[in-house]
């Protein structure tokens, strides 16, 4: 590919490359009635590996097929599950649209002791028309032999039985020294039905 | 300005526009066994309004909580602050979880550091996080800024530390560092980005 200007070829030399800044896109994944949304290491153009230091995940609009579910990511640490040991923790902050009820608190059952059943990203999903949830994961030096492996999740979504916001915090680690190649989304029960997810890397250099 | 490929005229329309990009990458420093400080002392003014601090699995030399100051015009790292902590965490053994403030760990007007995070110094103990510092190079208001880290804590818990405040200061703030508070920053990696 080349740059010409007002007919001015100002490079015709085989490939043309343009830097897009310092955040950038690997990869989106769409689901469509989807059993879970899987970013693998070297699968489909996916890149999670010590290309980048900091990957972020962000999903947007995510609509379970089943009510009330939990919306969660599990972590695959070198085999082909996504079972990845972590400690977390949890907690969000909630208020109804009647302005009658408001709080912050730390959300046991949310977290995780040692446990390798997926990290919740949220919780008491809806499934009518108008309920999704967005939110975002940073995920830091999956590919450190050396160190547990950090993350760093904010999410948000409106929990329809109420109805109230909720605005949800969980950090943690995946308590491993293998690396972390890939990472799977998935409702507790049930399809996603809708929702995008797509995956940054955070440049090195 | 065009573009083409192969020879072959793609667009030849009046101005081409390439987006550069909504985050760079000014900084990168490497902390090496029995780094004090790490520190940027250049690069942080009226460029961006916002300014983006990564830290990656930083290891501190003992149990020991990660800090960071602001220097505000002299060559001192001892700008005024006023800041809040809160912390959530839950035990690796699930004997133990909270959430909430923490009063040890905020600044009512002080010039000392300010707490970003808690690290154990067991060989796969460190901490990860993100430090935001807003319009710096302002000399009308103070300088807000915000973080939140991932942490391994030396008592095997996972520790989500929170933590924001200002620099009561009009004085441009054109420089940050982080320092442990007791020992030195064995490993880890910071880096600073302009959001433009």
């Amino acid at each position: 590919m080349a740059v010409v200007s007002n007919g001015t070829t100002i490079a015709d030399a085989g490939s043309f490359s343009v830097g897009l800044g310092d955040m950038v896109h690997i990869k989106t994944l769409t689901a469509s009635s989807s059993a879970n949304l899987s970013f693998v290491h070297g699968t489909s153009s996916v890149v999670l590996d010590s290309t980048y230091p900091v990957y972020l995940f962000s999903w947007i609009n995510c609509h379970p097929a089943t009510n009330n579910v939990t919306f969660k990511a599990g972590f695959r640490d070198g085999g082909t599950n996504y079972d990845a040991t972590v400690t977390s923790n949890s907690f969000n902050a909630t208020a109804d649209e009647a302005g009658t009820d408001a709080g912050l608190n730390y959300q046991n059952g949310r977290d995780l002791a040692q446990g390798t059943g997926g990290q919740d990203l949220t919780a008491f999903n809806g499934n009518q028309n108008d309920s999704a949830t967005s939110g975002q994961m940073y995920l830091f030096d999956p590919s450190s032999t050396t160190y547990v492996k950090h993350f760093i999740i904010t999410s948000q979504q409106m929990n329809p039985e109420a109805p109230f916001t909720t605005n949800s915090y969980h950090s943690g680690y995946c308590n491993v020294t293998a690396a972390i190649d890939g990472v799977q989304f998935s409702m507790s029960s049930g399809n996603i039905d809708s929702g995008t997810i797509k995956l940054y890397g955070i440049k090195d250099s | 300005m065009g573009l083409i490929s192969n020879g072959t005229t793609l667009l030849d329309a009046g101005s081409l526009s390439v987006s550069a990009g909504a985050m760079t990458l000014l900084s990168t420093v490497t902390a090496s066994s029995g780094d004090s400080t790490i520190t940027f002392a250049s690069s942080i003014n009226s460029t961006y309004k916002e300014y983006i601090f990564k830290f990656i699995d930083v290891h501190l030399s003992a149990n020991a909580r990660l800090l960071v100051n602001f220097r505000d015009g002299s060559t001192d790292y001892d700008a005024t602050k006023t800041t809040t902590f809160f912390e959530a965490y839950h035990y690796e053994s699930d004997s133990s979880l909270s959430v909430g403030y923490v009063t040890d760990y905020d600044l009512a007007q002080s010039t000392g550091a300010h707490t970003l995070a808690y690290i154990g110094n067991g060989n796969d103990e460190a901490s990860s996080g993100t430090l935001h510092l807003y319009d710096p190079a302002s000399t009308t208001f103070v300088k807000n800024f915000m973080s939140v880290a991932s942490c391994y804590h030396g008592s095997d818990l996972a520790l989500q530390a929170h933590s924001g405040g200002y620099c009561n200061v009009t004085a441009a703030i054109d420089g940050v560092q982080f320092s442990a508070n007791t020992g030195t920053i064995d490993a880890g990696v910071f880096k600073m980005y302009g959001v433009s």
